[in-house]
């Protein structure tokens, strides 16, 4: 079979094409956006005919997989940590809907949050909603899980959740590939009020998923990726789940490790193995990235029993991913002087392009706002919360998609003016929409910027869902004409585009400042491109 | 054979590049490899990093153990000097000496210099003026790869032939480009190497 040289992420999308998906949808999100990007780049996929699409947000992204599983084909969705709690809604509910064709929701936590908001373990979510959880070790296991993952799915009609961490995501390895399974055909669901989650119905599904539990134990407990390794030494057994147990095999370099071992990759963590290891070993070592879920729940409330050691207890920082030196300290090896870092070597934090249009937006800002004060600015996620730093320091917040439209509107319920959110062009139509309906509802006092630079930059410059049609949709919500502004955010602009922003911003009632320039990183790709082809055509033309 | 090593920039410095040929030529040797990139908010001008491992056996963690890496290739000299804590006793510290400065507080040459100069074994060259030299500063990130070339315990064949497939596509000028900075670079080593 052919051997591949793939991120964790690409191992994802590649067995997806393999397992014959019919259809991927998400919304872009570190570290999760290589698994969509590669699907919609590959010429298989294309040849195949899978649908292929970012998404407004990761929402309608799941709803769009799990109208795809109606339809009787295998989809997945695929979204960071974050996106869960956005699609939520879908991804608790389909578990008792359940699915008809083959649907995987793709999670990628980002322990240490190289790039997110927070650390939230995702393995709870799936819990919560009482689905399987696969988590692998390796990018092999990545890419053997998606095949393993559609046959359970199909198996038991539930969605099945993959749940990666950043280092996986994003590392390259050798990927062996399985032969390829043809799409499934077009089928409709054998009872019709399958997905109709009407309370009586769904009290009935209800009881047919708390049954499924048994069976999903019974997976766990024969599943090819969960493994006992008996080992000599039984003053301690460890539990390996997902990647740990990388971290652990790292610190033995012969592979044989004294210890009686679980390496666990499937949930629901399988009990007779668990209960094995804890009656054989004296103390418990737990070895997971994330939350200490699986030592939770072998601690009890009451945590009476033998000791268990992980993250709950100190051997393991509460905080950030693991590294084979976490794991080896927490094995009680003698650890090796390091060498420190020089003190003379400084952070060097991102920031924006040099000609980024983002900057030209934020000095005007600062400028229009100046003799109102500091701390009235509520921003969104994306490149331009980087304003946050210096030199600009413009915003205020950041805290969820959408969250700076509805934050400015309750600040200015209590009376903050100006109130001012700050939001992108992508970030505004993933979830600043329904706020700005609210805000225009209520006659909020507030301005909001939407910084439109034509594109969703902080992930690699994925299309922007409304590109051209921010004035319309900002109409339609129903914002007064007048005060929807178009600026062009460029330093010649810069007393111009002040004037307009302080306008404004003096305005009771809902306005709307847009910046409209391209993001500097898009359009050198574009100009790139098009030179190219502009050669190529040259030399064909010669030809 | 095992070589663990830490690749070390600021982003857009193409060190990924630099992953990419090392990958090929290791796969093209039969050999395992994982590596460990930094995507997403890093890449703004912020530091990056990645980790490559290369080995005759099955690698088990993506991430190298503090103290054990082999080498740490860094294109911006205070960049080489952020993952001392890698390097293991033994290893090498190959850097380009041209700084990067986008930060305010950017620290002396002279005391980076100090301290790069104090590992005992290392290799500290101005890739991008010989880059420069050579036709394009962008080539920078060759030169350093050559001047790690000798330490790598790969064929520099496989090196060239990497070469060759990665920057294929974007026309035979810019493959004799770089193997051109490759060579400059190697040059440079064995000539420095003791
Ligand atoms: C719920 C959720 N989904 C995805 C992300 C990842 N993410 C952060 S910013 C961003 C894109 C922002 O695009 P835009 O608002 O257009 O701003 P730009 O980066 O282009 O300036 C994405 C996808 C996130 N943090 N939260
Ligand atoms: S990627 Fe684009 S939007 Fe982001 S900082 Fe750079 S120029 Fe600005």
């Amino acid at each position: 079979m052919q051997k591949l040289l793939l991120l964790g992420d690409e191992a994802i999308a590649q067995a997806g094409i393999d397992a014959g998906i019919s259809g991927i949808y998400a919304y872009p999100g570190t570290p999760s956006t290589e698994i969509t990007e590669y699907v919609i780049s590959s010429k298989e996929a294309k040849e195949k005919g899978i649908t292929a699409t970012w998404c407004a947000n990761e929402k309608t992204a799941a709803e769009a997989a799990l109208g795809m599983s109606y339809a009787g084909k295998r989809a997945m969705t695929c979204m960071k940590h974050v996106g869960l709690n956005v699609a939520a809604d879908p991804f608790v509910n389909s578990a008792l809907t359940g699915a008809n064709g083959g649907l995987i929701f793709v999670v990628a936590d980002d322990p240490s949050m190289h790039s997110s908001q927070n650390e939230q373990d995702s393995r709870f979510f799936g819990k919560f909603a009482m689905i399987p959880v696969l988590e692998p070790s390796s990018q092999q296991e990545a890419y053997d899980m998606v095949h393993f993952g559609y046959e359970l799915s199909e198996k038991y009609k539930v969605p099945v959740m993959l749940r990666i961490t950043t280092r996986l995501a994003h590392s390259r390895a050798g990927v062996v590939r399985k032969t390829q399974r043809e799409q499934n055909r077009f089928k409709l669901p054998e009872d019709l009020r399958q997905f109709v989650l009407l309370p009586g119905i769904a009290r009935k599904k209800y009881q047919v998923h708390l049954k499924l539990q048994e069976d999903f134990q019974k997976e766990s407990a024969n599943s090819p990726f969960n493994q006992y390794f008996e080992g000599k030494d039984h003053s301690m057994g460890i539990i390996a789940c997902g990647l740990a147990y990388n971290y652990l095999m790292e610190n033995y370099p012969d592979r044989n490790i004294p210890y009686p071992v679980v390496k666990l990759s499937q949930y629901p963590a399988p009990l007779d193995m668990v209960e094995k290891l804890y009656m054989q070993c004296e103390t418990i070592l737990v070895l997971e990235e994330g939350f200490p879920m699986v030592e939770e729940m072998l601690k009890g409330l009451l945590n009476k029993g033998k000791q268990v050691r992980g993250r709950l207890d100190g051997s393991i920082p509460m905080a950030g991913e693991l590294n084979p030196n976490i794991v080896s300290k927490a094995l009680g090896f003698e650890q090796d002087p390091i060498t420190p870092v020089p003190s003379l070597v400084t952070p060097r934090p991102p920031s924006l392009c040099k000609g980024c249009p983002h900057i030209d937006s934020f000095v005007g800002l600062n400028e229009a706002i100046e003799s109102f004060g500091k701390g009235r600015v509520f921003s969104d996620i994306g490149c331009y919360t980087l304003s946050a730093l210096p030199p600009y320091e413009s915003i205020n917040s950041c805290v969820d998609m959408g969250a700076s439209i509805t934050m400015a509107k309750g600040a200015a319920d209590a009376g903050m003016k100006p109130s001012v959110a700050v939001i992108g062009d992508s970030t505004f139509t993933h979830s600043g929409i329904t706020g700005l309906l609210d805000a225009v509802n209520a006659k909020s006092n507030i301005t909001v910027i939407i910084l439109d630079n034509a594109t969703t930059a902080m992930t690699g410059g994925q299309p922007s869902s409304a590109l051209n049609r921010i004035e319309d949709i900002c109409k339609g919500v129903g914002v007064e004409e007048d005060h929807i502004r178009v600026i062009k955010p460029l330093r010649k602009n810069h007393e111009e585009n002040t004037r307009i922003l302080l306008e404004e911003l003096n305005y009771d009632g809902v306005s709307v400042v847009i910046p409209r320039r391209e993001c500097i990183q898009t359009l050198n790709k574009r100009m790139r491109a098009k030179f190219k082809s502009a050669n190529t055509n040259l030399k064909n033309s010669k030809q | 054979m095992k070589k663990d090593i830490i690749l070390a920039g600021v982003g857009g410095q193409g060190i990924l590049s630099i992953a990419a040929i090392i990958g090929y030529a290791a796969v093209e040797s039969g050999l395992f490899l994982k590596q460990a990139e930094v995507h997403g908010m890093s890449q703004r001008g912020g530091d990056v990093q990645s980790h490559l491992r290369l080995s005759s056996d099955e690698i088990a963690s993506d991430l190298i153990p503090q103290g054990k890496a082999d080498m740490i290739i860094s294109v911006e000299p205070m960049e080489s000097l952020r993952y001392l804590p890698y390097l293991g006793p033994q290893g090498w510290l190959v850097t380009s000496i041209k700084p990067f400065v986008n930060i305010p507080n950017y620290p002396e040459m002279e005391q980076i210099m100090q301290q790069v100069e104090a590992q005992p074994n290392h290799i500290a060259l101005d890739a991008e003026t010989m880059a420069g030299e050579l036709g394009s500063v962008k080539a920078a990130n060759m030169v350093v790869l050559g001047a790690a070339s000798p330490f790598l315990d790969l064929d520099y064949e496989k090196l060239e032939k990497a070469i060759h497939f990665v920057f294929g596509r974007k026309g035979e000028d810019l493959v004799q480009l770089n193997l051109n900075a490759l060579k400059a670079g190697r040059d440079y080593a064995e000539k420095h190497m003791n």
